[in-house]
C-alpha cells in the first residue's frame, strides 16, 4: 500500500475509522430502524443481482453470434405471476415493518420528559420545562425517553438527529412531536433538513447526551431562574386569563386546573382531548374551541404572544392542579385602582401587580 | 363504431371513379369529415376534463376551509347579494339556451338565426360580467377584498352592516371574523377564474359572429360552433356550482 | 457472422431522399409556422437540448460548491438560487417534455399509421408555450433568480423570499399548459387516428407508455396550475389560503403541490420506459415478453400514481392513518415497474442480441432504474422514510430514476431514431464510448449520495460538516466524467448530420410502421395509407417483407 500517497492513505484511514456507512446508533429505535434498512439493502442487492445476472447471462447466451435466429416467446403467465407476487410480497413486508417502526417513532411513551423546540430562521431554540433555554443545542439525559414538541415560528423547518434516526417537520401554526431514548453518551449532529432560506445550512447544532449526574448538573447550571411553568404563570396573570379562568362560581371561563389531558366537550358537541395542540389552538382560535356551557367570549391572542409565550402558557396549564394561586391574583388585581382588563377585550394588558418588569414571552410575533 | 371502421368508411376506394366529397375545411391529415368532427369533439371533452381538474383545486380548498370555519363562511356569504347571484344564474342559463339555439341554427344552416343567437349569447355574457362588476365594486367599497385593507367590521359588529343585520347575524369573535377573509379569498379566486373563462369565451364569440356572418358555419362545417357550445355550457355549469357553494350557504327562507 | 444488425444501403450510391419533411419547404417561417409534427419535434429537440445544458451548467456549479464543506465558492443565497433553478429547468423544461415532445411528437403518428397528430395547430401552440415558459425562466435567472427550491414550499415562497417567485410561477404555469396540450393531443390521436387494423393491442408499447403519461399530464398539470395561481395571489394580495395566522393551512399547499408533482415523476419516466420497450425488442429481435403485461403496467402506474402523493409528506404531521394508506399505495405502485423490468429482461431470452448504442443505454437504464426504483421503496416504507427523507438519499434516489433512468432512455431513443429523423447514422464506436463513460460517471456521481443520505447529510445544504467531504469529492469527480459523457453526443450527433453514413429506410431492421418508410420521412409520412395486418413486434412479418422485396428486386 506504500504506492498510494501517504497523505491520501492517512485521510482514508481517518475517514474509515471515524464512521462506518451508517451513522452512530445512539438511540433505542436506531438499531431497529437499521435492521429494516439492512433488510431493504439486502433485498435490493438480491433484486439487482438477479436483474443484472439475467441481463448479462442472456446477453452472452443469446448474443447474435451465438444465437443468430431469435425464437419468439409470447410470455408466460406463471412468470408474470411470480415476479408480480414476490416483489409485492417483499414490499408488503417492508410496508408492515416500516409502519411498525413509524408508529414506534411517533408514539411517545407516557413517561417521556417533554422539551419544546421552536424553530425559526435560522436557529433552533430548545425550551426545557425547568427554564433552561438553549440555542442550536439540546442536552438530554441518557436512557430516558425524551419527547420533543416542535413548532416553527415562520416557515417549514425540520428537526433531524441522524444518530437517533428521528426527524420531524417543524410547521408554522401547529405542534408536531417526536420522541427518542438516547443510548450512547456523546455529541451528535442536529440538522435542519427542510429548506428554509438563506442560512438553511447554518441551522445546525449539537445534541449532547449526558449521564444522569451530568445532566442534573447541567440543569442547575443552565437554568435562567424561572421554569417554563413559572413564566407561564406570569403570562397567565399579565394577560388577565385569570379574570375568566378561575374557580369562582360565576367564572366566565372553565377552570383550567387539571384540564390537561382531560376530555372536553365543545359547544359543537365534539369530545376532544385537551392536549398541547388543543391548548395552543384555544389560545389562538378560541371561538372554535368553546367548552360546552360557556359563552364564546374569549378573545384571541393571535399576534400578541410569541410561540415561546404559548409554550410557557401550555406548560403552566399542564402543571396546574389547583386554582389557589389563580384566585389569589384575582384578589390582588381587584385591589388595584385600574382593575384588571375588562373581559372580551383583546389588546395589550395594562400593568398589573402581577406583571414582572422582565417582559420575556411578551414579544409580538 | 370503431375508429378504423370510421376511417375505412371515409376512405374512398382507389380508382373507383366514384365522386368523393373533399370539402375545403377537411384538413389533410384526416381521412374523412366524420373523423375530423369526431376528433374535435373528443378533444374538446378532454379539454373540459382538464378544466374540471383546474377548478378542482379551488373547490378542494373551499371544501376544507368551509368544513373548518363554517360559522365564518356563513357570515361572510351573507355579504353576497342573493338577488344579484340569482340574476346571474338565470342570465347564464339563458345564455346557454341561446348558445344551444346557435348550434341548432348552424346545424340547420340558418345563418341569420346563428348570428342572432351568438349576439344574444354575447349580450347575456356581458350582462353577467356587468353584474359581477357591480358585486365586486360593492366588495371593494366595503373593504372585503382580501389583503391589506380587509376590514372585519361587518363581522365583529353586524349591526353596523346592512347585509349582516338583515341576515340576523350574531357578532363573531375576532378569530372567527379573521377567517372570513379566507372565504373572500376563495370567492374572488373562484369567481375571478370563472369570469376569466367567460371573458375568453366572449372573445371567441365575437370572433365567431364575424365568421358566422361570412357563412363559415352554415355550410356543413359546424364543429367549431358545437365545440364552443360545449365550452360555454361548461362555464355555465361551473357557475351553478359556484352559486350554490358561495351564495347559498345556510340561507333560510 | 456479424455481431451487428445494422444494414445500411451501399454508401457509394445511397443518397438522402430529395423530398422529405426537412426539404419540403424552406425558410425560417416555414419552420416557425409549421403544422408538421416532425418539424415541431425538431423544434422541441433544439430547445430542450438548450435547456438541458443550462440545467447541466447549474448542476456543475452545485457540484463545484460542494467540493468543500464551507460555502466558499458562492454566497449561500446564490447557491440556493442555483439549485432552485437547476430543479426548475431540469424538471419542467427538460424531463417533462423530453421524450413526449420530441420522440413522441415525431413518432406517435407514424407508429399508428397516421399522417399527423390530431391537432397540429395545438401542437405548434404547445411548442410556443414551452418557449415562452423557457424565456420566462431565463428572465428569472438574469434578473436575480429564485431561491425557494423547485418545490416552492409555502410560507417560505410567499412571505420569506423577495426573489422572482412570480416570474418563475408564471413560467411554470405556461410550460404546464404546453404539457397539457401535448398530452391532450396524444390521447386524442391515439383514440381517433389509428390506421385500419391498428387495434389497441397492436400498438407499439411506446404509444401505450406515452398514452399513460398523457393521462397524467392532462389530469395532473391543471392542479399545479391552480396551485401556482393561489401562491401568486397569496404573494401579491395576501389572500391567506396558506397562511396559518389568517386561518389558512400551509399543509394545503403541500397536498395540492404534490398532487401534481408525484404524477409528474411518472409523466417523466413512462415515455422513457416506452423507448426501452422499443429498443430492447429491436436489438434482441424479439417481441417484447408479456406485451399485455407491459401495456397494462403503464396504465397501472398512471392510475396508481394519482393516489400516492402524500408519501412526500410522511413526517409533516399528517395523520398516522393517512400515512398508512399512502405507504401501502406506494408499495402497490412500485410493482408494475418491477413487472416491466423483468419483462424486458426476459425479452432477451432466446433472442438474438446485439449491442449497439441504444441497447447499451437500455441496459444502463435497466440496472440504474432498478436501483432507483428499489430505493424508492426504502422511502415508501414509512419507518425508514423518517431517517432518509430530506437527505441526500432522496437526491440520489430521484437522480437514479431520472438521470440513470429517464435521461438514459432519452439518449437511447435519440440514438435509436436518429437515422429515421435525419437519414444519417451516428458514429457507432464514439457513441458506445459515450454511453459507457456516462454510465461510469453517473455511478460515481450519485452512488456516494446514497451513503451521504444514510449518514444524515441534509439536502439543499451549501455548507456541510467536514466529515461528509470525501464522499462529496467523489460525487463531484463523477460529475465531471458525467459531463464529458453528455458533451460527446452533442458533438458527434451534429457531426453526423453532415458526415454520418446514409441510413436508408430501416437500418435496425425494426418492425414499427415508422421504419417502413423513407429516412427522413415525407411530410405526410406515408404515400399510401398503411393497413395493419400483423401484430406489433412481428419479426416474422418483417422477414416476409424482406423476402418479398428481394423477390421483386430479383425478378426482371
Amino acid at each position: 500500500m506504500k504506492s498510494i500517497s501517504p497523505v491520501l492513505w492517512q485521510y482514508l484511514v481517518k475517514w474509515l475509522t471515524n464512521f462506518a456507512l451508517f451513522p452512530a446508533e445512539a438511540s433505542k429505535i436506531a438499531p431497529q430502524m437499521d435492521a429494516l434498512l439492512f433488510f431493504m439493502v439486502l433485498v435490493s442487492l438480491i433484486g439487482l443481482t438477479i436483474v443484472v445476472l439475467l441481463i448479462i447471462s442472456f446477453s452472452i447466451l443469446y448474443s447474435k453470434k451465438r444465437h443468430p435466429v431469435a425464437i419468439q416467446v409470447e410470455g408466460s403467465t406463471i412468470l408474470e405471476a411470480t415476479w408480480t407476487i414476490i416483489p409485492l410480497g417483499l414490499f408488503l413486508v417492508m410496508f408492515v415493518w416500516g409502519a411498525i417502526i413509524y408508529f414506534r417513532v411517533y408514539t411517545p411513551p407516557a413517561n417521556a420528559m417533554n422539551i419544546y423546540i421552536v424553530g425559526k430562521q435560522w436557529m433552533w431554540k430548545a425550551e426545557h420545562p425547568g427554564g433552561q433555554h438553549e440555542i442550536n443545542s439540546l442536552h438530554v439525559p441518557i436512557n430516558r425517553p425524551v419527547q420533543l414538541t416542535i413548532i416553527s415560528q415562520d416557515v417549514f423547518h425540520s428537526f433531524s438527529i441522524p444518530a437517533f434516526r428521528v426527524k420531524r417537520e417543524a410547521i408554522p401554526g401547529r405542534y408536531t412531536t417526536e420522541w427518542f431514548e438516547a443510548t450512547q453518551l456523546g455529541t451528535f449532529h442536529l440538522f435542519c433538513t427542510q429548506y428554509c432560506g438563506t442560512q438553511h445550512s447554518g441551522m445546525i447544532g449539537d445534541v449532547v447526551v449526558l449521564s444522569e449526574a451530568d445532566y442534573a448538573k447541567w440543569l442547575t447550571e443552565s437554568t435562567s431562574g424561572m421554569s417554563l411553568a413559572q413564566n407561564g404563570e406570569r403570562l397567565f396573570a399579565s394577560l388577565s386569563c385569570a379574570a375568566c379562568h378561575n374557580s369562582k362560581p360565576d367564572a366566565r371561563g372553565p377552570s383550567l386546573a387539571n384540564v390537561y389531558g382531560s376530555k372536553q366537550r365543545l359547544t359543537n358537541g365534539q369530545l376532544v382531548t385537551a392536549d398541547d395542540a388543543f391548548l395552543r389552538e384555544a389560545i389562538l382560535n378560541p371561538s372554535q374551541h368553546v367548552t360546552q356551557g360557556y359563552a364564546p367570549i374569549m378573545p384571541t391572542y393571535q399576534g400578541q404572544i410569541s410561540e415561546e409565550g404559548i409554550i410557557a402558557l401550555v406548560e403552566y396549564v399542564k402543571k396546574l392542579d389547583s386554582n389557589y394561586r389563580v384566585d389569589q391574583t384575582l384578589t390582588t388585581t381587584d385591589l388595584l385602582p385600574e382593575g384588571g382588563n375588562p373581559p372580551g377585550k383583546s389588546g395589550a394588558p395594562k400593568k398589573t401587580a402581577a406583571q414582572a418588569p422582565d417582559t420575556q414571552g411578551m414579544v409580538k410575533q | 363504431m370503431s375508429d378504423s371502421q370510421a376511417i375505412a368508411q371515409g376512405t374512398h376506394p382507389e380508382g373507383s371513379g366514384a365522386h368523393v366529397e373533399h370539402p375545403p375545411y377537411l384538413r389533410h391529415h384526416f381521412n374523412s369529415v366524420e373523423q375530423q368532427a369526431d376528433t374535435a369533439g373528443f378533444a374538446m371533452w378532454l379539454f373540459l376534463l382538464t378544466e374540471v381538474m383546474f377548478f378542482g383545486g379551488l373547490f378542494t380548498a373551499y371544501l376544507i376551509y368551509r368544513n373548518w370555519y363554517y360559522a365564518s363562511f356563513v357570515a361572510a356569504s351573507h355579504q353576497l347579494s342573493i338577488v344579484l347571484g340569482t340574476c346571474n344564474t338565470v342570465v347564464l342559463i339563458f345564455s346557454s339556451f341561446t348558445m344551444a339555439m346557435g348550434v341548432w341554427c348552424a346545424e340547420t344552416r340558418r345563418k341569420k338565426g346563428l348570428v342572432v343567437s351568438l349576439l344574444l349569447t354575447i349580450a347575456l355574457g356581458l350582462v353577467f360580467l356587468g353584474i359581477k362588476t357591480v358585486e365586486y365594486r360593492e366588495k371593494y367599497e366595503k373593504h372585503h377584498i382580501p389583503g391589506d385593507h380587509y376590514s372585519l367590521q361587518s363581522f365583529i359588529n353586524p349591526a353596523s352592516d346592512k347585509e349582516a343585520s338583515e341576515a340576523g347575524d350574531k357578532p363573531l369573535a375576532l378569530d372567527a371574523a379573521q377567517h372570513t377573509e379566507l372565504y373572500f379569498s376563495l370567492y374572488f379566486a373562484m369567481t375571478g377564474m370563472h369570469a376569466l373563462h367567460m371573458i375568453i369565451g366572449i372573445g371567441i364569440l365575437v370572433f365567431m359572429v364575424i365568421r358566422a356572418q361570412a357563412g363559415a358555419y352554415t355550410s356543413g362545417h359546424v364543429t367549431f360552433v358545437e365545440n364552443f357550445g360545449l365550452y360555454w355550457h361548461f362555464v355555465d355549469i361551473v357557475w351553478i356550482y359556484l352559486f350554490a357553494l358561495l351564495y347559498l350557504i345556510s340561507r333560510h327562507a | 457472422m456479424s455481431d451487428t444488425i445494422v444494414e445500411l444501403p451501399d454508401q457509394a450510391t445511397a443518397r438522402i431522399p430529395k423530398v422529405n419533411y426537412i426539404t419540403k419547404e424552406n425558410g425560417l417561417l416555414s419552420w416557425l409556422l409549421t403544422g408538421d409534427h416532425k418539424r415541431i419535434a425538431i423544434l422541441y429537440l433544439i430547445s430542450i437540448t438548450f435547456f438541458f445544458f443550462v440545467g447541466g451548467a447549474l448542476a456543475g456549479l452545485i457540484r463545484l460548491e460542494l467540493l468543500t464543506p464551507q460555502s466558499d465558492l458562492m454566497a449561500s443565497d446564490t447557491y440556493n438560487k442555483v439549485f432552485t433553478m437547476h430543479g426548475v429547468v431540469m424538471v419542467f423544461l427538460f424531463l417533462v417534455p423530453s421524450v413526449p415532445a420530441t420522440l413522441g411528437n415525431f413518432f406517435i403518428p407514424m407508429m399508428i399509421g397516421a399522417k399527423d397528430l390530431a391537432l397540429p395547430r395545438i401542437n405548434l401552440l404547445s411548442w410556443y408555450l414551452y418557449v415562452v415558459g423557457g424565456i420566462l425562466v431565463l428572465i428569472t435567472m438574469v434578473t436575480g433568480g429564485v431561491d425557494t427550491g423547485w418545490t416552492f414550499t409555502t410560507p417560505l415562497s410567499i412571505h420569506y423570499v423577495n426573489t422572482n417567485v412570480l416570474t418563475t410561477g408564471l413560467a411554470i404555469f405556461v410550460a404546464g399548459f404546453s404539457s397539457i396540450f401535448t398530452g391532450l393531443n396524444f390521447i386524442v390521436t391515439t383514440h381517433k387516428m389509428r390506421a385500419p387494423g391498428m387495434t389497441w393491442f397492436r400498438l407499439p408499447l411506446f404509444v401505450w407508455a406515452n398514452y399513460a403519461a398523457s393521462i397524467l399530464m392532462v389530469l395532473g398539470t391543471p392542479v399545479l396550475a391552480i396551485t401556482i395561481v393561489l401562491v401568486a395571489l397569496e404573494r401579491t394580495i395576501g389572500i391567506g389560503v396558506f397562511d396559518p395566522t389568517k386561518g389558512g393551512d400551509p399543509l394545503l399547499f403541500q397536498h395540492l403541490f404534490w398532487f401534481y408533482s408525484h404524477p409528474a415523476v411518472y409523466i417523466m419516466i413512462l415515455p422513457g420506459m416506452g423507448v426501452i420497450s422499443e429498443v430492447i425488442s429491436t436489438f434482441s429481435r424479439k417481441r417484447v415478453f408479456g406485451y399485455t403485461a407491459v401495456a397494462f403496467s403503464s396504465v397501472a402506474i398512471a392510475v396508481f400514481g394519482f393516489f400516492v402523493w402524500a408519501h412526500h409528506m410522511f413526517i409533516m404531521g399528517v395523520s398516522n392513518y393517512a400515512v398508512l394508506v399512502f405507504s401501502l399505495l406506494t408499495m402497490l405502485v412500485a410493482v408494475p415497474s418491477a413487472i416491466k423490468i423483468f419483462n424486458w429482461a426476459f425479452t432477451l431470452y432466446k433472442g438474438s442480441i446485439t449491442f449497439e448504442t441504444p441497447m447499451l443505454y437500455a441496459f444502463g437504464f435497466m440496472g440504474l432504474f432498478t436501483i432507483g426504483g428499489l430505493t424508492g421503496v426504502f422511502l415508501g416504507a414509512t419507518g425508514t422514510d423518517i431517517h432518509l427523507t430530506e437527505t441526500y438519499f432522496i437526491v440520489a434516489h430521484f437522480h437514479f430514476v431520472m438521470v440513470g433512468g429517464m435521461l438514459m432512455a432519452f439518449l437511447a431513443g435519440i440514438h435509436f431514431w436518429w437515422p429515421k429523423m435525419t437519414g444519417r447514422m451516428y458514429p457507432e464506436k464514439v457513441s458506445q464510448l459515450a454511453a459507457v463513460v456516462t454510465f461510469i460517471g453517473f455511478n460515481f456521481t450519485f452512488f456516494p449520495q446514497f451513503i451521504l443520505g444514510i449518514l444524515g447529510m441534509p439536502r439543499r445544504y451549501a455548507a456541510y460538516p467536514a466529515e461528509f467531504q470525501i464522499l462529496n469529492v467523489f460525487s463531484t469527480a463523477g460529475a465531471t466524467i458525467l459531463g464529458v459523457g453528455y458533451m460527446l453526443p452533442i458533438l458527434y450527433l451534429i457531426w453526423s448530420l453532415k458526415y454520418g453514413a446514409i441510413a436508408g429506410d430501416n437500418p435496425w431492421q425494426a418492425t414499427g410502421l415508422e421504419w417502413q418508410c423513407q429516412s427522413p420521412p415525407l411530410t405526410e409520412n406515408f404515400t399510401v395509407q398503411p393497413i395493419m395486418d400483423h401484430e406489433a413486434y412481428d419479426y416474422e412479418w418483417l422477414e416476409g417483407q424482406k423476402q418479398k422485396e428481394e423477390e421483386v428486386a430479383s425478378v426482371g
